[in-house]
């Protein structure tokens, strides 16, 4: 057991290490910082000076150990276009996609479990034939796509939505929210329903693909022998078989949501990391690409390696004597 | 030579007969959403390969286009005339030809993504299952390290550097090229996984242990057995990411980092037509949204039913 | 309806202090959806224009312009030039910084060090600035390297920073990016203007609240600005629509009569005094290496006889635009009706034109634009190589975001490129003359990216710097202006629209052709 968990956070550091080498690659091939950083009266020993300043003439090896250094303490300089700290921008963001992404994430399970379960139970229903059809529409539409719906029907047409922005936010400590004010709940009402269409549909087709393999079991067989109503077959044996595969999705999902977001907080113009990472593209702030792609990988890392390591705790022999 | 031809058939039905004849196509047949995918993914592409043929206008011929014809409406509404079926843009691109041709480049760096990943995938993943080791290692570890990156990451940042990096004389061919590659380089872990478990697997039978004994590898005879077991998830695998591949173009696109405006794809017309939602002109936006879902949800649709009908655990 | 007007982040306390006065009690608040942010709270951090004119709420110059861009006392009273490279500056009294400090001659000392520092990338905007000295708290002389006519026109976005508070926080020098550390005056401002500096967040939100204590009498009765960036376009016009946002100062001209039509807004329009024009590379190479035909008189006739104006001003511009024939708009002095008349649009002669010049087949070039820098930029780019490509020429459009373009339109890697000129913050002539058509040397010709030189245009332009009387200067500028168009130096375009677009309540918002909006003139 032990054994698995060192392995697998020797891994995930493993991984870390490899996506902050990318990141530092970007940080060295990407528009030289000298040439974006001096205006373009600056003279060759000026621009000369900088690069030493900077360490841009040590060795490869040497300014990649910097470079992960400094990752490591957070510390990924000072952003070409706003000048400040590119972590504490970062960390001013964090919070509006969290919310965005969490809130998505609550309404795919909201919205995704019953329809999974009502498709599985009647799946040869006419609604549940057409709610897969649904599904596949779902996670077929580009998210810009419905993000530019939703805000010309929501927002234009109807006016019941903001149609950019968090609204009001509250600073709790270091965390800024929107949850807690009617503005900040309404403006996150339309880029969260965007943002969560795909998901809803993912689970959606795992809690039907899960309950169709349970219900097929034999000890819902037997439960159902027994004379136990259907309903709670379905619901205390069934439906609870298929929460660990749900709750595993959306752990590992939850990382990739995060980058997802940043189309819809394009679209939305959301103040998150990922409008941030977006107009650091489009400027080429490559301090904020790289720490971006450092700090999304991380959760993304962290997440999954987090999930493995509970799985390999619960194991899954031990569920099975449960029931 | 011609009794034989005309003998084979009947005693060894031919691929295709086979296929009619097989489960696969009557699950087909049977499923009503996948016929009408396929017929609407059949129309799409091939429309899309005959636009030049078809559409009246070269969009990506500057000189034909003629900004005395801008932002003319579609036919059925007052302003709107032939050829211009669907209206045209405020560069008076004639809307239909600009979703043919955005159609045809969607759909071939699809294609081309998904080759080229399928192409390094197998091959990789033939590595790794043959000679272990280091080898396998090294290319799975760095399969985890991309798979670890969520694709549209790895898509933005790839290829907004690579078009950093092109000369300016290679920007205007270079750029689907550089879509192609920044798609195909997170889809080709999946494929090299499936075929590294097939070889690792087949590696350890006798065929090939003995063979190995006698001095000649069995590397042809490997193939031949490695490949048809694979076969069945690679193509469904593909298909999907046929699917996720023309999404994420049209959302690079839409982002700015994709197609560029004088060689549109479907994304770019929506990032265009967006500027263009509250004038009025509509229909900048509308068609070539219409034309992007439809695609997506016809490959999905099919690639949806392919891996049910493949895996009859799930029906 | 929802109304979100308060959008500001708020502590606990003010939320709920927020949620009882909820309501149209903030009347004179303005929620300002601009189509970009600004780069920092320092204005002498950046060489960007839009920054300035922010900026110029919180911090004063000696002199500004009034409503009619005529150039009053401000933080100067009055001014004398007492040598010929001396001015005396009388200083205004009674002057409190917004954190109470007063405002003296050392304030504006440590200000014109600061700008002109070797790490300022403002140093250009005061070219001729060589020292200055107290003579008492309220009098100072500045020393010029040479006669100078337009000081007085610099002076205006020479924004003066408070000398004790510069100290305290570390700041006497401009941020230097080097370092690696944020400066003090990129996130915090202390100025003497009309409005306060409350908090920023970039891209996010930047609030200034009315600063009860400034000295002039205040026209505005506006208590609060939320500045908030939304780069996209079609949000930013739907945000207005709803009421989300109050003001903004770039309506797509394509949205106007949809703004115009509606009922809780009211757009104001006026053409820019922005000139845009495409330069040309002039080396002896293109940028693939080919011999460069633009070098070649008769080539750039045709490039510029091909390109149809009218028919962009009245598809792409929607009619807003006005065509230009000269470099300069013709509220800017310097400029001449004579040189203003149309260019002949003929494709036929164009094309002639080429095949006499030996390009009957055309050339390929590269074509660099920005999406949007300019209205409508990205549409405007593509119209013209689509024209050029009718006279048989082979452009190879390149466009993108103005970050990864302007660096390969300055340093050369364009044959053809975008520039759109206002003469601002000089408001005259020279600024172009000096500063693009003047060939690269020294503080000369930063913007001629095509690297040409013209002889009569730098002799004019230096004899004009040092001309103190101004019609003589002025017609030494509108000569160099009439050799620009004769050379085709430049293809000028249009003077590009300018729409801003604010809720309909507002009692006065005035607009001025510089395009910048200025808070301390609204009321509401």
């Amino acid at each position: 057991m032990l054994a698995f968990i060192i392995k697998r956070t020797i891994n995930a550091i493993f991984v870390m290490l490899s996506v902050t080498f990318l990141a530092f690659i970007i940080f060295q091939f990407v528009g030289d910082p000298v040439r974006q950083m001096l205006n373009e009266q600056a003279t060759q020993a000026q621009r000369d000076a900088l690069r030493d300043k900077l360490g841009l003439n040590d060795p490869f090896l040497v300014q990649f150990g910097k470079f992960v250094g400094n990752a490591v303490q957070g510390d990924f300089g000072v952003s070409f276009r706003n000048q400040q700290d590119v972590m504490t921008m970062i960390a001013d963001r964090f919070p509006a996609t969290f919310e965005l992404v969490l809130v998505a994430t609550f309404i795919s399970i909201v919205v995704g479990m019953p329809l999974g379960v009502l498709t599985a139970i009647r799946r040869r229903s006419w609604y549940a034939e057409s709610l897969q059809f649904v599904s596949i529409i779902g996670i077929s539409l580009p998210s810009f796509v419905v993000g530019i719906g939703l805000i010309l029907v929501f927002s234009v047409w109807l006016g019941w939505f903001p149609a950019f922005g968090r609204g009001d936010t509250v600073d709790i400590g270091w965390w800024s929210t929107g949850l807690l004010t009617s503005s900040g709940r309404m403006a996150l009402f339309l880029p969260a329903l965007s943002l969560s269409l795909f998901q809803i549909t993912l689970v959606m087709r795992l809690v039907r693909a899960e309950m169709l393999e349970v219900l097929r079991a034999d000890f819902i067989k037997f439960a159902r022998a027994r004379g136990i109503p259907a309903r709670v077959v379905h619901f205390r044996h069934a439906l609870r078989n298929t929460l660990m595969p749900v709750v595993t999705m959306t752990a590992m999902q939850f990382g990739g949501l995060i980058a997802f977001a940043l189309v819809t907080e394009t679209v939305f113009q959301w103040p998150g990391m990922g409008l941030l990472f977006i107009q650091a593209v489009t400027f080429v702030d490559v301090p904020i690409m790289a720490a971006y792609l450092c700090v999304v990988a991380f959760i993304f890392v962290f997440l999954n390696a987090v999930v493995d390591m509970t799985y390999a705790i619960i194991d899954p022999r031990l569920r099975g004597s449960e029931q | 030579m011609a009794n034989l031809e005309h003998r084979k058939p009947a005693a060894q039905p031919t691929r295709l007969q086979r296929f009619f004849d097989g489960d696969l196509w009557w699950s087909f047949k049977s499923h009503k959403a996948a016929v009408g995918a396929a017929i609407v993914l059949l129309v799409l592409i091939v429309t899309a390969f005959l636009a030049p043929v078809l559409s009246p206008q070269n969009p990506y011929d500057l000189s034909s286009l003629e900004l005395w014809n801008a932002e003319l409406p579609p036919v059925w509404i007052e302003g709107g005339r032939l050829p211009f079926l669907l209206g045209t843009d405020v560069q008076g691109r004639d809307i239909v030809s600009g979703i043919l041709y955005g159609t045809r480049i969607s759909i071939i760096i699809g294609i081309a993504s998904v080759a080229v990943s399928l192409v390094v995938g197998i091959l990789f993943g033939l590595i790794a299952g043959y000679f272990g080791g280091w080898v396998d290692n090294l290319l799975m570890r760095i399969g985890d390290v991309l798979l670890s990156i969520p694709i549209i990451l790895v898509a933005i940042l790839v290829s907004s550097i690579a078009q950093a990096f092109l000369p300016p004389h290679l920007r205007e061919a270079g750029v689907a090229a550089v879509l192609v590659l920044s798609i195909a380089m997170y889809s080709w872990v999946q494929y090299a996984r499936v075929v590294r478990a097939q070889t690792m697997v087949e590696r350890r039978k006798e065929y090939v242990m003995a063979s190995k004994l006698v001095g000649t590898p069995a590397r042809r005879l490997m193939l031949k057995h490695i490949l048809p077991n694979t076969m069945t998830p690679i193509f469904v695998t593909a298909t999907l990411n046929f699917g996720l591949a023309i999404l994420i173009e049209a959302t690079l696109s839409f982002l700015g980092v994709g197609m560029p405006p004088n060689q549109p794809s479907l994304g770019t017309l929506i990032r265009i037509g967006n500027q263009y939602l509250f004038s009025g002109s509509w229909w900048i936006v509308l068609f070539p949204s219409l034309q992007l879902c439809l695609l997506v949800v016809a490959v999905n649709m099919l690639g949806d039913w392919l891996r049910d009908a493949l895996n009859p655990k799930l029906r | 309806m929802i109304s979100v007007k308060n959008l500001g982040r708020t502590t606990m306390a003010g939320a709920l202090s927020a949620a009882m006065l909820s309501g149209p009690a903030f009347a004179e608040e303005v929620t300002w959806g601009a189509a970009r942010d600004i780069f920092s709270m320092d204005p002498y951090s950046y060489g960007s224009s839009y920054t300035i004119s922010f900026l110029n709420h919180v911090y004063e110059g000696l002199v500004r312009y009034n409503e009619d861009l005529e150039i009053e006392p401000a933080l100067a009273v009055s001014w004398e030039i007492t040598s010929p490279t001396t001015w005396r500056f009388e200083l205004r009294e009674d002057v409190t910084y917004h954190n109470g400090n007063p405002f003296t001659a050392d304030d504006v000392i440590a200000s014109l060090e600061r700008v002109s520092a070797e790490s300022s990338p403002l140093k250009g905007n005061l070219p001729a600035y060589k020292s200055a000295t107290k003579v008492d708290d309220y009098t100072l002389d500045i020393e010029l390297t040479g006669t100078y006519p337009l000081l007085l026109n610099d002076l205006t976005n020479i924004h003066i920073f408070d000398k004790e508070w510069l100290v305290e926080h570390n700041a006497e020098m401009p941020t230097d990016v080097a370092a690696g550390v944020e400066g003090h005056a990129t996130f915090n401002a202390n100025g003497t203007g009309p409005f306060k500096f409350v908090s920023r967040t970039p891209d996010v939100e930047t609030i200034l609240e009315v600063n009860e204590g400034w000295w002039d009498d205040p026209q505005h009765n506006i208590t609060r600005i939320e500045f908030r960036p939304i780069t996209s376009a079609a949000t930013r016009v739907s945000a207005l629509l709803s009421g989300e946002i109050d003001f903004t100062e770039a309506v797509p001209v394509q949205d106007i009569p949809r703004l115009e039509s509606a009922a809780n807004v009211d757009v104001l329009e006026r053409t820019d005094l922005r000139t845009v024009m495409l330069g040309m590379n002039r080396r002896p190479e293109l940028t693939n290496g080919e011999e460069n035909p633009m070098n070649d008189l008769r080539v750039r006739q045709a490039m510029q006889m091909a390109i149809n104006k009218d028919l962009i001003r009245d598809k792409v511009m929607r009619g807003k635009s006005r065509n230009a024939g000269t470099l300069v708009a013709p509220s800017i002095p310097g400029y001449d009706e004579a040189l203003d008349a149309p260019i002949e649009t003929n494709v036929e002669k164009a094309k002639a034109l080429l095949e006499e010049a030996g390009y009957g087949d055309g050339f390929e070039f590269t074509f660099v634009c920005a999406n949007a820098d300019y209205v409508s930029e990205e549409q405007i780019c593509q119209a013209i190589a689509s024209m050029w490509s009718r006279i048989g020429l082979n452009p190879q459009l390149d466009i993108g975001p103005s970050a990864k373009q302007t660096p390969k339109q300055s340093n050369g890697e364009a044959d053809v490129y975008t520039l759109g000129w206002a003469t601002l913050p000089m408001l005259d002539t020279y600024s172009i003359l000096a500063q693009v058509l003047h060939s690269k040397e020294g503080n000369f010709g930063v913007f001629n990216w095509g690297g040409w030189t013209n002889d009569k245009i730098d002799e004019l332009t230096k004899a004009a710097s040092v001309e103190m009387d101004r019609e003589k200067r002025l017609a030494m500028e509108t000569e160099a202006l009439k050799v620009a168009r004769e050379q085709i130096i430049m293809i000028p375009l249009h003077q590009q629209p300018m729409a801003w677009a604010a809720a309909s309540d507002f009692e006065d918002f005035p607009q001025f052709p510089d395009n910048k909006p200025r808070f301390w003139y609204v009321t509401r």
